[in-house]
């Protein structure tokens, strides 16, 4: 039985991923889970400069997910590459930059810097954060701009390209295509949604930036249709995520056409999710005879 | 430190009027080691609005039996729901988390002032039966705005080596009035060490400073991962944003910038 998957010019030996921004740089998490067994890691977002992100409070639980505002909090670039980097190239598993900025040249200025390592097999650009003033989502709700933004950065970065997609949008199909004609390796959806908490008590927002990105399995149902949506118009592997949280929820997005998975807040309530979600894939492969996992991605 | 998931057996409760509970948990092996001031995440199962886990501070460790004790102040559904799990039942911890007490003042006190005030005396017991262990005799002071809002005081009081001293705002309990009034708080002391509400714990450390007295204090932000992957529960300091979750939750008031207000 086969479960290895690939992602442009990325081979992943299973199909499960962690999400950006909710399993840091990986080693968060090393006493729990062997990140060896994952088929890929997607590290912090990582801008040009060191951003000291968002004010508190940055979170608010809703049900079956949450809101954050962390506002890419990250050490920038160079001390990524001269701190970091040194430590995740040790991984026996993909470790994928996730990249964001305020401006075009900021995004190329970290894909370049990227490109140098040799460990880091792809990035993960970020037109789609709903908590910055400038860029991220700016970038990723108009077609044209998104083309754009991508574009730049595929003259500067070899390697494979994964653009990631907010829901955010009228049709994110259109912005998928467009990502494509650009020269994106893959599209990996959804981002958080936008949305908002209110204490009623205190009379005040939940979050210090009144609205922020939703999360967790609430967002499930929302993702699944986009995934599905955005895989039958583009040619392009799709990496699916929002509210997996075991096996099944994986599988739904596998079907409805994602070459891969990201788990995101699921990482928050149990930290060795991702173990038991690529024991479940291989488990449910198992049971229906199925001998390679890309048998039932896009079956639906 | 090496962290774990674990499911524990809850083997005894104990109610403090509305407000707060004690509940204790057995581990199927042997303890690994818990720093005071540590906190551990607690699953919350059967609710359908609380999601995430609770961040708890280790109340009291019981090496022989391989137990630990949780403080708990009931403050909103997840709390409530925590409330209801009966003996016998299992919960799952992820611990132990963040960075205790000491690391900041860099040494062991062996005259300290514990102050603590509401669910904030939580983390000070087995912080007490730490230092005591190491021959200090600390002070403890435990406030609360009524005798009925402070828990666990039959533990408190059973610590050898302890002093233990009250205030109550109403004057229910020990001396009337705020921790920073009461007549321990201003004799002399080789550390400060304390964790409640945002404004008391910045009075004590404000007087700790001015004496020139090493003083730390344990937050409480609001957190999702515990382990310093989310960044949602970040804090001020001097050096910018840290976790509360990782970096701390205890702090020096130089660290967080509260020593030149």
């Amino acid at each position: 039985m086969k479960l290895s998957t690939d992602i442009g010019k990325m081979h992943l030996k299973n199909p499960v991923m962690t999400a950006s921004g909710t399993f840091g740089y990986g080693e968060e998490f090393s006493d729990f889970i062997d990140l060896g067994r994952l088929g890929g890691i997607v590290v912090k977002g990582t801008t040009g400069q060191h951003r000291e992100g968002n004010p508190y409070p940055r979170m608010a639980e809703t049900p079956s997910g949450m809101l954050n505002a962390v506002g890419l909090q990250n050490m920038g670039v160079e001390a990524f590459c001269k701190e970091v980097y040194p430590r995740v190239a040790q991984y026996d598993t993909n470790v994928v930059v996730n990249v964001s900025g305020s401006s075009i040249e900021e995004y190329c200025d970290v894909a370049r810097q990227i490109d140098a390592l040799e460990r880091i097999p792809a990035i993960e650009l970020n037109i789609s954060c709903p908590n910055v003033k400038k860029g991220g989502m700016g970038f990723g709700t108009d077609p044209a701009m998104a083309a754009q933004v991508v574009r730049a950065v595929r003259d500067v970065y070899g390697k494979t390209l994964i653009v990631k997609l907010t829901p955010n949008v009228t049709s994110i199909v259109d912005i998928a295509k467009a990502v494509e004609d650009a020269g994106a390796d893959s599209v990996s959806l959804i981002n958080t949604l936008l949305g908002m908490a209110v204490d009623v008590e205190h009379r005040k927002p939940m979050l210090s930036t009144v609205t922020g990105g939703l999360s967790g399995p609430c967002v499930k149902p929302v993702a699944v249709r986009c995934v599905w949506q955005v895989a039958k118009a583009v040619k392009i592997p799709v990496v699916g995520l929002g509210g997996i949280s075991n096996a099944n929820d994986a599988l739904e997005f596998l079907m409805a056409g994602a070459r891969a998975v990201e788990v995101g807040t699921a990482n928050f309530i149990d930290p060795a999710v991702t173990m038991k979600i690529v024991d479940g894939l291989e488990e449910y492969c198992d049971r229906h005879n199925i001998d390679d996992i890309n048998k039932i991605i896009g079956i639906i | 430190m090496k962290k774990y998931i674990t499911d524990f057996t809850v083997v005894g409760r104990r109610v403090y009027g509305d407000a707060y509970f004690a509940m204790e948990l057995e581990h199927p092996g042997e303890l690994p080691e818990i720093e005071a001031g540590q906190f551990v995440e607690v699953e919350v199962k059967g609710s359908r609005e609380v999601m995430l886990r609770r961040p708890i501070s280790v109340h009291d460790v019981d090496r022989e039996h391989n137990r630990l004790t949780l403080l708990v102040q009931v403050v909103g559904n997840g709390t409530r729901r925590l409330s209801q799990i009966g003996e016998g039942e299992r919960v799952s911890l992820v611990y132990p988390l963040g960075k205790g007490f000491l690391h900041g003042i860099g040494f062991v006190p062996q005259r300290p002032l514990l102050v603590g005030g509401g669910a904030g005396v939580a983390p000070l017991l087995y912080l007490s039966r730490c230092l005591t262990a190491q021959g200090a005799s600390p002070t403890l002071l435990l406030g609360g705005r009524t005798a009925g809002l402070i828990a666990s005081r039959e533990r408190f009081e059973a610590v050898e080596g302890a002093h233990v001293h009250y205030s109550t705002e109403d004057g229910s309990l020990g001396e009337k009035g705020l921790v920073t009034q009461h007549s321990v708080f201003g004799k002399d002391y080789d550390a400060i060490l304390c964790c409640g509400p945002t404004p008391m714990m910045r009075a004590v450390a404000r007087e700790a400073v001015r004496r020139g007295v090493p003083c730390e204090v344990s937050l409480e932000n609001r957190m999702a991962c515990g382990v310093g992957a989310c960044l949602c529960c970040v804090t001020e300091t001097r050096e910018g944003h840290k976790c509360v979750c990782k970096e701390g939750p205890v702090f020096t008031p130089q660290t967080l910038g509260w020593d030149n207000e």
